[in-house]
């Protein structure tokens, strides 16, 4: 301070102003910075929950929060621009109307829709029944595709293009959710690249440097010395668990081995019996819930939802056979999580492939000529894409309930059964860990629902933000309630990377039937805003025909094939160069640490002299 | 910094409080300290006292400020921390001052502290990463050589 004061006195004028200048701007960012991370959503319920439970089920917790932020901006996105026109263009508000050309070259068949909302006189259950499968009144309204039969928009003078604006923002949600989804890892994937598993120094670095001495707060300390107790044991877990696995004997190693082939095969039969019953199951669902009309309310809906109670059967059997058997395989708790997860993930995902994959060959069956002109059938599905927005709509709201059902029913009675009941059967139960993968995996099949969803149902992505937002407040208090701690703690740095990974295979997997709907199946030709096209990705090629010719000229230049491969290729190099880059960077960095090791013995020298 | 620490003082010394000594409890109460579990150790080594009570002057309570603040470079810091975690002041960090060093890291209490076993794995594991002369403590340069490797300090 002595020396800085005297800094100060041979100074001039203008450089202690840009000194005093610059100490108040850094004062004025640390004070926004502070404001900003209070308006962050959950924080200190999430701190709370870290130092109680540790960082892996925090990271849960944080990947849930960024779950429904992603999910409020889906929703604002499609609100803006496909909900918000089209309402506005039927109400006439700001003198706007709509237009809605009859489609030509069709035959007339096709293009008669006649949704039963539900008129008159009708029981109170039916409203109950519409709200749970998405029939009725609910499917002539903005929920589904099928509100949306307007080919043009005037809004005062400006003409708006519902197709193509319906299109462009699927195609807008889908890849901000996957730029976001990138830059996230980002961070995760650079750490991962370049330190190794074993970390260098690790453990001095969190002894010596592992106190914040900016908490002033005796819970916050509480929760500090609670993460950091955490993290050592973890760390010492694994390394004992390394120490045994570099002891092995070959021929352990080859028991190890030929019992892990085994499992893989066991897990594999697992899986295609849980896509055979799901292919039956939506079949059987199809056919008898389009055949009976109106008989009895309970059965109807348990036909509805019997594609959905299947799906959440298998979702909830075939991960515990999965974690039981991985216990046989003895791997490192973190590369058992791992495997489970992936497991699981397939398992989940692949089931919303099967239903869907069902769905459509019950959609594109066609025996008649007629049906055949129309490219789907017509008879049972006038409107296909609102039944395929009704299937995913009835997942979500499934999903949702059975959340909050087992909350309500298992995990808070046992909670009670094992504070009051102590015989030795319920004892030895016990109170349930909080299984990460296994709701990891819950929220992000919910999301897949909802990105593949969202094309049918464009108002999804709201009721996907409100489930989400009221599951974090439910799983917060079965945590706190009637959870224990895990025996085993499991660090958190990588899974939070690998959250991600999985919830971007869960992003690519539902670009696949979007893919196929958009650009295979024809759209329907009695409702929805592509009725006067073949398939939905038409309307791209007609607005490019309104172009310009010069512009047209560009554009069908990009997608030819002198264009593409050179820039493929182009790509590929960067790609590599990248790729390359990155070894360099890793290898350089082993190259210093084993240059740290050998200066270690350097200073013995020094010492030793002195 | 003046205003603070005179706060610390009870009414009447308020005037002098350029020459007066403030007593280790009144010390402890300020909110920065109140959480520390190293406060004890940070008081001893910025007290100048020669009795041995561990009050602060006004100068004591300034390095402790300076030490702390942003502004102060690595060694200096790496230089006080050395003397904050050497729990028996004999210049070097040995096996009990590492053990008493973790307990206060994993909190106050019985529960809260590793087993023996991993406290054991835990302090050969530090030593292994820090020692280099390899004669069982950490003296000064080798912890201000782990510390600057350290990305969290």
């Amino acid at each position: 301070r002595d020396c800085q004061q005297a800094d100060i006195k041979y100074l001039s004028g203008w450089k202690q102003w840009k000194r005093t200048s610059s100490k108040s701007l850094k004062k004025v960012l640390n004070e926004v910075k502070e404001l900003s991370s209070y308006l962050e959503l959950w924080r200190h319920d999430i701190r709370s929950i870290e130092g109680k439970f540790g960082t892996g089920i925090q990271s849960y917790f944080s990947f849930l929060r960024f779950l429904v932020l992603l999910n409020f901006i889906i929703f604002i996105l499609m609100f803006s621009f496909v909900t918000l026109p089209t309402i506005v263009a039927e109400y006439g508000i700001f003198n706007s109307s709509f237009a809605k050309i009859p489609p030509k070259n069709t035959e007339p068949h096709c293009t008669v829709y006649k949704p039963s909302g539900n008129k008159g006189l009708v029981y109170f259950y039916t409203y109950l029944k519409d709200l749970l499968s998405g029939t009725g009144f609910l499917e002539v309204t903005s929920l589904f595709y099928g509100y949306y039969t307007i080919d043009a928009a005037w809004l005062s003078v400006l003409r708006y293009n519902l197709p193509l604006a319906y299109l462009l923002a699927t195609f807008a949600y889908l890849a901000l959710s996957l730029l976001w989804i990138i830059k996230r890892s980002g961070e995760g994937f650079k750490q991962n690249l370049v330190h190794a598993e074993d970390q260098f120094q690790s453990y001095c670095n969190k002894v010596f440097a592992g106190w914040d001495f900016c908490i002033t707060d005796p819970n916050a300390a509480q929760l500090k010395h609670r993460s950091l107790r955490y993290e050592l044991q973890t760390d010492l877990e694994e390394e004992r668990l390394k120490r045994k696995i570099a002891d092995r004997t070959m021929k352990e190693k080859l028991r190890i081995y030929s019992l892990r082939i085994f499992i893989n095969i066991i897990v594999i039969a697992v899986l295609s019996g849980c896509f055979y019953s799901i292919y039956r199951a939506t079949v059987f669902s199809q056919e008898n819930s389009n055949d009976v009309s109106n008989t009895n309310f309970q059965a109807n809906l348990l036909v509805q939802y019997l594609p959905s109670m299947v799906i959440t059967l298998a979702n909830f059997i075939a991960p515990q056979i999965f974690s039981f058997l991985i216990r046989f395989e003895d791997y490192s708790p973190a590369f058992e999580i791992r495997l489970t997860l992936m497991r699981c993930v397939f398992v989940r995902l692949a089931n919303i492939g099967v239903l869907l994959f069902s769905l459509w060959s019950q959609i594109s069956y066609c025996a008649t000529d007629k049906c055949k002109a129309c490219g789907y059938n017509y008879e049972l599905y006038p409107c296909w894409e609102s039944e395929v927005g009704q299937e995913m709509y009835k997942l979500m709201i499934f999903d949702f309930i059975i959340i909050l059902a087992v909350t309500l029913f298992v995990d808070f009675p046992r909670k009670l059964l094992v504070t009051h009941c102590s015989c030795k059967p319920v004892q030895w139960c016990g109170l349930q860990e909080f299984g990460i993968s296994d709701n990891v995996l819950e929220i992000i099949y919910g999301q897949t629902i909802c990105w593949i969803g969202t094309f049918f149902s464009p108002l999804l992505p709201a009721i996907a933000t409100i489930k989400y937002f009221i599951i974090f407040y439910v799983k917060k208090i079965s945590l706190m309630h009637t959870r224990k701690p895990a025996a085993r703690p499991i660090r958190a740095s990588s899974s939070n990377f690998f959250f991600l990974v999985v919830l971007l295979i869960g992003l690519v997997l539902a670009f696949i039937p979007l893919g196929i709907s958009i650009a295979h199946i024809p759209s329907s030709k009695a409702c929805g805003p592509f009725r006067s096209f073949n398939t939905s990705w038409a309307v791209v090629p007609d607005t490019i025909l309104g172009f310009p010719t010069g512009v047209q000229q560009v554009l069908h230049g990009i997608a030819s094939e002198a264009f593409a491969v050179p820039f493929f290729m182009v790509i590929c190099l960067v790609m590599f160069y990248f790729i390359a880059l990155a070894g360099a960077h890793k290898r350089v960095v082993e190259q210093l640490r084993e240059q740290l090791v050998m200066v270690r013995f350097d200073p013995i020298f020094c010492t030793l002299k002195v | 910094a003046y205003k603070r620490f005179s706060e610390l003082l009870p009414k009447e010394e308020r005037e002098n409080a350029c020459s007066a000594r403030v007593p280790k409890s009144r010390i402890l109460t300020l909110p920065e300290l109140r959480a520390n579990p190293f406060q004890h150790r940070i008081c001893r080594v910025f007290s100048t006292s020669y009795d041995g009570d561990d009050s602060m002057s006004f100068e004591d309570f300034l390095d402790m400020l300076s030490v702390f603040s942003d502004s102060a470079t690595s060694d200096i810091k790496s230089h006080y921390a050395f003397r904050i975690f050497d729990f028996d002041d004999d210049g070097t960090l040995d096996r009990k001052d590492l053990e008493k060093l973790v307990n206060c890291l994993t909190g106050q209490g019985e529960e809260s502290r590793l087993s023996n076993a991993e406290m054991e794995q835990l302090i050969q594991n530090i030593l292994e990463e820090s020692d280099i002369d390899k004669d069982g403590t950490i003296n000064l340069p080798e912890f201000q050589h782990v510390v600057s490797r350290s990305p969290d300090f």
